[in-house]
């Protein structure tokens, strides 16, 4: 009975998994949360590219000068372009807020622009990673650009000078007589002042920073984890030990 | 001290107290591993109080603040990220503790004759401690928060003529608001814990009062010595005191792998979708509860019906109430009872983990199949066991504990 048990679940789970898994191909993000040097690129390429738009509103500037350990002013010369309610520079204690209205973001893309301190943990790193690198042109969008990786996104390719143009090349199929396009890849129509690994390199750098920014404590939380594991292995010892100790004479 | 003690139990029963519950208190001598989630679950109930009364100091129940609050707490908060992550784990741990703890009392009949009344303190703690979870999983106000309220509430709609005035009630809006999540903040944070407590000391108390089972299933009450101690009796204290907190140590290593290295645990714990604040105009593409819900909710999906469904979950619960009077066999452990509740169990245990995959699943044809089988199988094990028990064919009891 309990292997017959085993056994059809053997024979089900596979199948159902398969089912489950038909979403979009995501590429690993080859990113390290402890390189620092990484994650001050990537802010700088947040300050340059995201920024105007996307705010990262959980987030504080002299948090990232404090774990990255630049100094507060390299911050504030990298990333603070605005000013506060009060018409005074922004402060770098101030939370990273965007100027542009809800209002001016609809009417410029549609919508409302998403803010970013915690995408990479509402859609991962490995979703951004990819996402960045799968826009393609796609005259039928009011930007001219379209994404794979979220179909009719209203977001434009802010990083085409770097990564140039790539158009989508799609491939015809014939079964039974019906034909159907599916895509296979991208050919590039126009060059980026990257090349290709390049710019791959920036995007990770890029993606680094966002992963850090959605969770800033992450590297200090695994890192505190080990003297806790440490603590607690030793305290085993002792624990049992005393127990030992006692239920000599219990028999 | 001695003089400080005395004036103390003249006018409290102090000394009586710890000796009726700890060092006099005899337990059997032969536990084992099955035994160390019941102290577990109150080291977590006092993990979760403890925390939640931190994070109560910097949360705010407000639909404009409360979802940013918890970034506040997991960011500018002097280790709060630290008291948010025990919290979130703990309620992960509080489930699979429990969930264990209920098993053991399956193997061993812990809930049989004289002790159904702690086994139906225990399931009216299992009760609040769902209801607790549902509610405080509403408090960070991401996008599952918002949406599995959503769909949980509106389960009592299917309730004929009041449905739709109690969802209201239960609301206090017309969709999930403001309103929601102030009233299950005040839940949550003082109503439910309080609930849990008082059903906690019931549940011991009464534990205390016939003496604990075992994994021989003997009462060791039958046999004592000429001082009336149980012969296969110790000490909880210091023998069990000593024991568990080995116990804890274990517990508490794998408690930490999970909260320095896997908070989120993959989704599971902490949903990815709960990483954006709460929007009543948009519906996450995959509403799925959190884990520990997931076989109940597996039961409900497989009914067509949603009135049927409803229904078909709440029996799923109110079942195990009466598991001591579903069970008629008089041998209590498994150790001592027939092959056929051997299997009925494993099969049990099985297809509660299998529902719970299930319900995470998006719903397709197969899926909702075999949600179909194994809720069958759910109910079978209580009419199987009904039927069985009644002349089972055990194996005889020993006198003593053996070791």
């Amino acid at each position: 009975m309990k292997k017959q048990f085993l056994i059809l679940l053997l024979a089900i789970f596979p199948a159902t998994l398969f089912a489950a898994g038909a979403g979009v191909h995501l590429d690993k993000a080859p990113i390290d949360i402890y390189d620092k040097d990484s994650i001050k690129r990537g802010a700088k390429s947040f300050a340059d590219y995201c920024f105007s738009c996307h705010s990262a509103k959980y987030m504080r500037f002299n948090r990232i000068a404090k774990d990255t350990g630049m100094s507060e002013d390299e911050v504030r010369e990298m990333m603070i372009y605005t000013r506060n309610s009060k018409g005074k520079p922004t402060k770098i204690g101030d939370l990273m807020t965007v100027s542009m209205t809800e209002d001016y973001a609809k009417r410029a893309f549609g919508g409302a622009v998403p803010d970013l301190s915690l995408t990479a943990r509402s859609r991962g790193a490995d979703w951004l990673y990819t996402y960045l690198r799968t826009f393609y042109a796609d005259d039928s969008r009011p930007s001219g650009m379209n994404n794979t990786t979220f179909p009719d996104v209203g977001m434009p390719n802010v990083l085409w000078e770097l990564q140039g143009i790539q158009k989508a090349v799609y491939t015809t199929e014939e079964n039974d007589g019906v034909t159907s396009e599916h895509f296979s890849g991208f050919e590039t129509a126009q060059a980026g002042s990257m090349t290709a690994e390049e710019y791959d390199a920036f995007v990770a750098d890029l993606v680094n920073f966002m992963v850090y920014v959605a969770e800033p404590v992450q590297t200090e939380r695994r890192d505190l984890g080990v003297y806790v594991l440490i603590f607690l292995a030793i305290f085993f010892v002792f624990a049992y030990m005393l127990k030992k100790e006692y239920w000599k004479d219990v028999h | 001290m001695a003089n400080l003690l005395g004036w103390i139990d003249d006018r409290f029963p102090l000394s009586k107290m710890w000796n009726e519950h700890l060092a006099e208190y005899y337990a059997p001598k032969n536990f084992n591993f099955w035994y160390f989630f019941g102290s577990l679950a109150l080291l977590v109930l006092v993990i979760q109080i403890v925390t939640g009364i931190f994070l109560t100091m910097h949360y705010k129940p407000d639909g404009e603040l409360a979802f940013a609050s918890v970034e506040y707490i997991m960011r500018d908060v002097p280790y709060g990220w630290l008291i948010r992550y025990i919290h979130s784990t703990g309620a992960t741990a509080f489930f699979i503790v429990v969930y264990l703890h209920m098993f053991r009392g399956l193997m061993y009949g812990s809930y049989k004759k004289p002790r159904e009344l702690i086994w139906l303190f225990g399931m009216f703690i299992y009760l609040a401690l769902m209801a607790e979870a549902f509610m405080g999983y509403l408090l960070p106000w991401g996008q599952m928060s918002y949406w599995g309220a959503q769909v949980i509430i509106s389960l009592f709609s299917a309730i004929p003529v009041i449905g739709d005035d109690l969802t209201l009630w239960i609301r206090g809006d017309f969709v999930i608001s403001d309103a929601t999540l102030n009233r299950f903040f005040a839940l949550h944070v003082i109503a439910l814990p309080f609930v849990i407590v008082f059903l906690v000391i019931a549940h011991i108390l009464a534990l205390h009062e016939v003496g604990s089972n075992n994994p021989d299933g003997v009462e060791i009450k039958k046999n004592k010595d000429s001082n009336g101690i149980p012969l296969d009796g110790i000490p909880f204290h210091p023998y069990y005191s000593v024991k568990d907190i080995v116990g804890v140590v274990v517990f508490l290593f794998f408690f930490s792998v999970v909260l320095f290295y896997f908070p989120d645990g993959g989704g599971y714990f902490l949903e990815h979708a709960n990483f954006i604040a709460s929007d009543p105009l948009k519906t996450p593409e995959h509403i799925a509860p959190v884990w520990y819900f997931t076989p109940f909710y597996a039961i409900l999906r497989a009914v067509p019906d949603k009135l049927m469904g409803v229904g078909a979950m709440g029996a799923a619960i109110v079942v195990l109430f009466f598991l001591p009077w579903i069970d008629r066999c008089k041998v209590k452990s498994i150790r001592y009872r027939s092959a056929i509740y051997k299997v009925n169990l494993v099969v049990f245990a099985i297809t509660f983990v299998v529902l719970g995959w299930l319900a995470m699943q998006p719903v397709t044809g197969t899926i909702t199949i075999m949600s179909q089988l194994f809720t069958f199988l759910y109910f079978a094990f209580f009419v199987v066991l009904y039927i069985t028990s009644k002349n089972e064919n055990t194996k005889p009891v020993p006198d003593r504990v053996t070791s």
